[in-house]
């Protein structure tokens, strides 16, 4: 017995020693076991979950038995090339998308520098604190917050009336989705923009300054490029999340967003997922232009 | 055999020939059709006493249907614990049921729902031998077409009632009268409907009395021209509305807000309204209305057969039917709940019409899925996915 477990205990001593000297020898295999895991994950649920919406994009529905034929063919988005609806869905989806992320840098930038270049370090936590508390908070709490405030007998017509000034009719309306959208996001544009003012270093500006440049060029030529890659991180963020979205349409607006289209059709009689499949394309090759767009800007190599 | 095993022998026995009927309903029929075919001759196995509570219940319902009033005393009575999902519409009771898997035991399935649920083999079969109130039903809902198939009771008949046209009184002067005032640009921006396809069947219904030479009899069975005209209506209709609502609670809100003045409704937001003290009320047009008859269905998969069937023998008894009614604002399929609503809430048999003749059931468009099949040899009609895809379109 004894000397089983002595020799056992040799044996995967050997065994370690013999690993670790592979380890030693050969580099990569170092780096394979550490990234492996992560990287397998990432390929199992990110690329594969995309790969199979790719793949079933192109698939059909029987509508006789309601099943899926796996046969390739391009009807879904020959559908959604002819019937004007989805244009219009598509279009409206990434123009207020758009809206909401020029909307957002114009909030978020001087929000950003005042908060990276001018507070106190004690101010400077009390509006990160305050940047970052709404996300504390359910996003539907948020929203069915914004439907209060908005609607016709709510706290913004109370408001207007008590100042004497004429009601608003923009709940439920375009308007009322790029408000909300514009306001849930807005953490996400500041976040990123605060962090790329931050990092500028303050000799560059003063070397700016020292070289004659007003502070309007020095704005412009200094400042300006060095937090774009902020910028356009911020834009990633809020441009994806609106064009994915799908709840806020539902309890703010009075039309249809890419998702609506998207979850009706999982969540319909006619079942038909290779369609929404083939509609979940467009905000994915949208998103794909986009950093495309971002990449040729140069936005990141400053990264 | 301990009894245990005997039971769960028949009830494998039972979901066997479930899907062996469900099977032959999908018609791939090939080599065990045959046998199949035999059992459904002599119909299937059904429970014949309901066993012990599993303690566990999960519903899929419309909003209201499962109100603390007369799920507490049930759990307490049978220790079969409820949870319950509330569904927008039949496209997503039928959706959440298919999906499900076991998750879900029963739903309380509107027509357009229950057939779909059979044919896809989702529901099985039920003993109304075990509900004790069942002979007490009114005639027209013991083996409607919408639950009964060749003899076959995939569920218990629970409420039905009418699709109303809901007003503020203080903003809409004079009082409608007629399903026009949801076409009439004069409300623009305060008009509501729900967010469902089968709404195409509402208008189709003000067309078949408005336009009577587009020769609508059936407002779920609509030819091209027939369906166009309906569609193009709704499209007309687009501009006017705040809001499609899909939630029963979302439509009480835009009517609470302000948001919304007019809105084609059930009874039950006008109940909720009225307790909140909104000044509202609602009508049946004089064009008529379409309307839902409800039925509490089996999952085929479903774990906790005793609970359901407890469940299903719970809300037929008089006193639940008439809660339910009172609450929601609709009619109980129970002719002996007429009493106790009375005595709930003066009035309330006459007012939800619990009392009516047999006629006034006939005069309702009760929600069916649209098929391809018009019924009358004829086989042009719309079918539900182009309902749908037209839906799509209205909406924009």
């Amino acid at each position: 017995m004894a000397v089983r477990a002595e020799q056992a205990g040799r044996s995967t001593r050997a065994a370690r020693r013999r690993l670790s000297a592979a380890f030693w020898r050969r580099p990569w295999l170092r780096g394979l076991t550490q990234l492996g895991p992560p990287a397998g994950i990432f390929l199992a649920v990110y690329i594969a979950a995309i790969a199979v919406l790719f793949v079933s994009a192109f698939w059909t529905l029987d509508p006789l038995s309601g099943e899926i034929v796996h046969d390739w063919g391009f009807q879904n988005f020959k559908t959604l090339w002819e019937e004007h609806v989805y244009w219009r869905i598509a279009g409206r989806t990434i123009g207020i998308a758009a809206a909401v992320t020029v909307t957002d840098i114009i909030l978020a930038f001087p929000f950003a520098y005042f908060m990276a270049r001018l507070a106190s370090p004690r101010l400077r936590t009390v509006l990160f604190v305050l940047v970052l508390l709404p996300l504390w908070s359910s996003y539907l709490a948020r929203i069915y917050a914004w439907r209060l405030i908005l609607s016709s007998d709510g706290a913004l017509n109370w408001g207007l009336g008590g100042l004497g000034l004429p009601h608003q009719h923009i709940a439920y309306t375009n308007w009322a989705m790029w408000i909300v959208f514009s306001y849930i996001w807005l953490p996400f544009m500041i976040l990123p923009v605060y962090a790329a003012l931050e990092r500028i270093p303050d000799s560059v500006i003063e070397a700016s300054r020292d070289l004659g440049a007003r502070n309007r060029t020095t704005f412009r030529r200094v400042i300006l490029p060095l937090a774009l890659p902020g910028v356009v991180a911020g834009s990633i963020f809020t441009f994806s999340l609106t064009l994915g979205d799908y709840i806020t349409p539902i309890l703010v607006g009075n039309t249809q967003f890419i998702g609506n289209v998207v979850y009706r059709n999982v969540l319909g009689l006619s079942y038909d997922l290779p369609f929404a499949a083939a509609y979940a394309m467009v905000p994915l090759a949208v998103m794909g232009i986009y950093l495309i767009l971002a990449r040729r800007a140069g936005a990141f190599e400053a990264l | 055999m301990t009894k245990q095993y005997r039971r769960a022998l028949g009830w494998s026995a039972m979901a066997l020939v479930v899907g062996a009927l469900a099977f032959v309903a999908a018609g791939c029929g090939g080599g065990g059709g045959s046998n199949a075919s035999e059992t459904t001759t002599e119909g299937p196995s059904l429970p014949t006493s309901i066993g012990k509570g599993e303690g566990k219940l999960s519903l899929v319902a419309w909003e209201g249907y499962t109100q603390p009033e007369w799920v507490k005393p049930f759990e307490k009575a049978t220790g079969c614990k409820v949870t319950s999902k509330y569904a927008g519409s039949s496209d997503e009771m039928v959706t959440l049921m298919r999906q499900g898997g076991s998750q879900y035991d029963m739903v309380s399935a509107s027509g357009d729902a229950s057939v779909r649920l059979i044919k896809g083999g989702d529901v099985q079969a039920m003993n109304p031998k075990l509900i004790p109130d069942f002979p007490n039903f009114i005639d027209a809902l013991k083996s409607p077409s919408h639950n009964t198939i060749d003899g076959v009771h995939y569920g218990i008949s629970l409420q039905w009632g009418p699709n109303t046209l809901l007003y503020n009184t203080q903003k809409v002067k004079p009082a409608p009268t007629s399903w026009s005032t949801l076409y009439n640009s004069k409300y623009k921006g305060q008009i509501t409907i729900p967010d469902n396809p089968i709404q195409i069947a509402d208008a189709a219904l003000y067309l078949s009395k408005t336009k009577p030479d587009l020769g609508i009899t059936d407002p779920y069975e609509l030819n091209q021209k027939q369906f166009d005209a309906a569609v193009n209506l709704l499209k007309q209709q687009r501009p006017l509305l705040k809001k499609h609502w899909s939630l029963a609670s979302d439509e009480i809100d835009l009517f609470k807000n302000g948001d919304a003045t007019l809105g084609a409704s059930w009874p039950y937001q006008t109940n909720t309204l009225a307790a909140d003290k909104v000044p509202v009320k609602d009508l049946i047009p004089k064009e008529g209305a379409t309307g839902w008859a409800d039925t509490w269905m089996l999952s085929s998969k479903s774990k906790h057969p005793n609970c359901a069937y407890l469940w299903t023998k719970w809300v037929s008894t008089p006193k639940v039917q008439a809660q339910q009614a009172i609450y929601f604002g609709e009619t109980p399929a129970n002719t002996k709940a007429c009493a106790i609503m009375d005595q709930l809430s003066a009035g309330s048999c006459k007012q939800y019409h619990a009392d009516a003749p047999a006629s006034y059931f006939d005069s309702i468009k009760f929600w069916k899925t649209p098929l391809a099949d018009c019924g009358n040899g004829k086989t042009d009609c719309m079918d539900y996915n182009q309902w749908q895809q037209a839906w799509t379109e209205i909406k924009g």
